[in-house]
């Protein structure tokens, strides 16, 4: 119970100060009109104008995607090209940035190729194209991925029917494809919006200018360079009105899962046989693959070719890599821990057939517990403990303390999502019988739980850890000289135009975030044996 | 060439299917002449080629060798909406999503340009089967038994001579087993159509089929009237499959 009023207290505190600020300013300076001036209602259009592009970008690409995908079910690659579509999630924002930009910037990949057939150089990244093409870089892989399992959700029969009864290409999608993608797209659609509108470090680095800026990004600017907290307060209000709004609507649209089962019957498809359905689906796939894998590539490759050795003694990376190193490690484990004990704290207390009302309180707190960090974004926290800490002093004193536990909610409500399931296997695996033989405290950790339990801790330890790696908006906003992470070394590299190790960074960071991304996402390769 | 006649619906020669991604690979060896207007029940153990024996018929199996002739016609070669036949699995026959005419109506049309006089089939096909008044209701919200009485009204709408069921009954009850069975043999008799049924219930073979095809390790075993193998007293491997009685679900 502890934990949840911890949780509620720090993003209460930060919601409280904002709101306090703002009867202070206003009633001290009378600007209560300016507050929500013409600027902070364009930011705000701007904000959900981009979100809604990115969504039917990344949408309109995945559904052919992903039915290529679905219809060539063995060739050889195919399980890379699925892999390729799960790199994305793992990559910090900022490095993707910097490989998006190798790719698609002014003298980026696709511009030296068109300048080739004499075109000077027509490809402008920055602003809204580069936002867009950013966030359909991230949006676009996660919606095949989840479109792809839902149809590979339909049953094999399914396909043997209608090859019996012969239903054309066109048929197939109306009556089976379609219907399928229908039922999920508005889940995927909401999810991809939410992201979009509450993206931080893409808008700051790809938006260049308050032209193309979002909400987040406006209360950091406001913050840190203006400093005009009224400002900052308006467009904290708006962006959690904004994302409240979201997750209503997110809740509302979301179907609820028919996971329909099948014989298990292997899927064999007899559609698309002609060459050009073959060749349609070859260009399609290939598009999309080239699409996430070249800046990744661009990331590798100027990467390598940076001065590694002359970053590898630089004593400011070092304490960068240690900095972040700590603050992921302790926040990780935190994240971990807390969504640990509130899940084993529910079983508990869920257990009995009939719980009691404490036991639904609590339940209902965990699940509002974590809801409640979705809807107050890290940069909002962030603004909110700038400007509680500010009368104490300097407030990177307290950075440290306070990027870590924004680190370590920001990735609760991920971590939740892979133990909750795990904890309850578990539970429903091994409950009755430890408890009937009275395996109890310690024995009870070592014998049953920790080997049950191990493989999902673990994975979701190394996904927070890449979270946290790979976070730039908290310590944007409270890091300083003497608190430089990783992704903030890299972003002031960038800013300093030294390219050559922003580049180096950038294949490091990224590197290490995939990795631990790859190991917290990996599933179990082979089949548990029936028992 | 084998003479065709008009009284063969199923004509498998030296067809071979090989499996070399198998666990342990091996080759499936079929021979056999199947009448026309009678009940053929498919038979054997799990993992015997029932099913594959069935998918071949339906085209969704291409042989490695040997040649597939069905009504007489060269099939090998053909695709399994241009062959004459209607499949019904054991399940997963409807779209789930669709409702119970749309499903019935895609067996006449698969584009579902549908006339009146269609419409009026499938009112009639869907009486015949005993779910007059179930047109719009979707698949989820019948029974077991009667979602496989839908995929029934369908193949008698698509009006194709041969009909293949792989174990259309074994994910029902024992006394929907029996209905389902009823309905199929009277089906049977007004259509007069030629029926292949894989099952692995011996009642099954004793109320519905005319000729048993037994298969044991991938090859055809035997092939012989239904009354002649249900009296049958060898080999080890059909007294087996006599004897063990459905497991009561």
């Amino acid at each position: 119970m502890a934990s949840i009023v911890g949780i509620a207290l720090f993003v209460g505190a930060a919601i409280l100060a904002l709101s306090l600020a703002a009867t202070v300013e206003t009633a001290g300076i009378n600007r209560s009109n300016a507050v929500f001036d013409a600027y902070v209602w364009r930011i705000a259009r701007f904000t959900l104008i981009q979100a809604g592009l990115s969504t039917i970008l990344s949408v309109a690409f995945a559904i052919p995607v992903a039915l290529a995908l679905a219809r060539r079910r063995s060739f050889p690659g195919r399980i890379w090209i699925i892999r390729l579509m799960a790199l994305p999630l793992g990559l910090p924002a900022l490095v993707a940035a910097l490989g998006i930009v190798g790719i698609w910037g002014r003298q980026g990949v696709v511009n030296d190729l068109l300048a080739l057939i004499d075109l000077d150089r027509p490809v402008a990244i920055y602003g809204l194209a580069g936002i867009l093409v950013a966030h359909v870089f991230f949006n676009m892989p996660l919606a095949v991925r989840l479109l792809l399992s839902g149809l590979d959700r339909i049953p094999g029969e399914y396909w043997l029917v209608s090859a019996n009864l012969g239903l054309s290409s066109l048929s197939l999608f109306r009556f089976i494809e379609w219907p399928v993608i229908r039922g999920l797209l508005s889940g995927i659609a909401g999810l991809i919006f939410m992201l979009c509108a509450t993206s931080f470090t893409l808008v700051l680095t790809l938006g260049g200018g308050p032209a193309a800026s979002t909400l987040e990004v406006a209360i950091y600017q406001a913050l840190r360079f203006d400093f005009d907290p009224p400002r900052a307060i308006a467009l904290s209000a708006l962006q959690i009105a904004v994302t409240a709004a979201l997750l209503l609507v997110l809740r509302w649209l979301t179907p609820p899962v028919t996971e329909g089962f099948t014989t298990g019957r292997p899927v064999r498809r007899f559609d698309g046989r002609s060459n050009i359905a073959i060749l349609a689906d070859i260009l399609v796939i290939a598009i999309a693959a080239l699409f996430v894998a070249a800046p990744l590539a661009s990331v590798l490759f100027s990467g390598l070719a940076s001065d590694l050795p002359k970053l590898a003694a630089d004593a400011q990376v070092h304490r960068a890599i240690v900095t972040s190193l700590a603050i992921a490690a302790v926040s990780a484990g935190l994240s971990v821990t807390l969504a640990t004990v509130m899940l084993t704290t529910n079983q508990i207390l869920m257990s009995p057939r009939r719980p009691g009302r404490f036991a639904h309180v609590f339940s209902g707190s965990v699940a509002a517990g974590t809801s409640l960090i979705l809807l107050v974004p890290p940069v909002v926290i962030g603004a909110g403990w700038f400007l509680l800490l500010r009368p104490l002093g300097d407030v990177a004193r307290f950075a440290p303390a306070i990027i870590i536990v924004i680190n370590t909610l920001m990735a609760l409500p991920f971590v939740t999502r892979v133990l909750a399931p795990a904890i309850a296997t578990h539970a429903a695996r091994t409950g009755r019988l430890t408890t009937s033989l009275g395996i109890n405290g310690w024995s009870r950790i070592v014998l049953v739980d920790w080997p049950g339990l191990r493989r999902p801790l673990l994975m979701s330890l190394s996904f927070a850890a890449a979270l946290s790696l790979g976070d730039l908006g908290a310590v944007a906003l409270l890091g300083s000289q003497d608190m430089v992470t990783l992704p903030y070394l890299l972003y002031s590299r960038m800013g300093s135009y030294r390219t050559t190790d922003a580049a180096g960074l950038a294949l490091l960071l990224g590197t290490v975030c995939m990795a631990l991304t790859i190991l917290g996402t990996a599933r179990e390769r082979r089949p548990e044996r029936a028992s | 060439m084998t003479p065709t006649s008009p009284d063969i619906a199923v004509r498998l020669e030296n067809v071979a299917v090989r499996f070399p991604d198998h666990p342990s690979p091996r080759t499936l060896l079929f021979n056999a002449t199947i009448e026309r207007g009678k009940v053929t029940a498919i038979t054997g153990a799990s993992g015997s080629g029932k099913s594959t024996l069935l998918n071949l018929v339906a085209g969704f199996e291409t042989p490695d060798e040997g040649r597939i002739s069905i009504l007489g016609r060269h099939a090998t070669d053909v695709p399994p909406a241009l062959r004459p036949v209607s499949v019904i699995f054991q399940e997963h026959n409807l779209f789930a999503h669709l409702d119970i005419a749309t499903n019935v109506g895609l067996g006449i049309d698969p584009a579902l340009k549908l006339t009146g006089e269609d419409r009026e089939r499938i009112e009639r096909a869907l009486r015949d089967v005993g779910l007059a008044g179930f047109a719009s209701r979707l698949p989820p919200t019948l029974s077991g038994g009667e979602r496989q009485r839908v995929a029934l009204a369908r193949a008698l709408v698509r009006q194709r001579p041969i009909l293949l069921l792989d174990e259309p009954f074994a994910a029902l009850d024992p006394g929907l087993r029996q209905e389902m069975g009823d309905l199929l043999a009277a089906l049977q008799e007004k259509e007069a159509s030629t029926i292949l049924l894989v099952t692995h219930h011996a009642d099954d073979v004793r109320r519905l089929a005319d000729r048993v095809l037994f298969l044991d390790d991938g090859k055809i075993a035997l092939h012989e009237d239904a009354d002649r193998f249900l009296r049958r007293s060898e080999p080890d491997a059909v007294v087996r499959f006599l004897g063990a009685r459905p497991p009561a679900s």
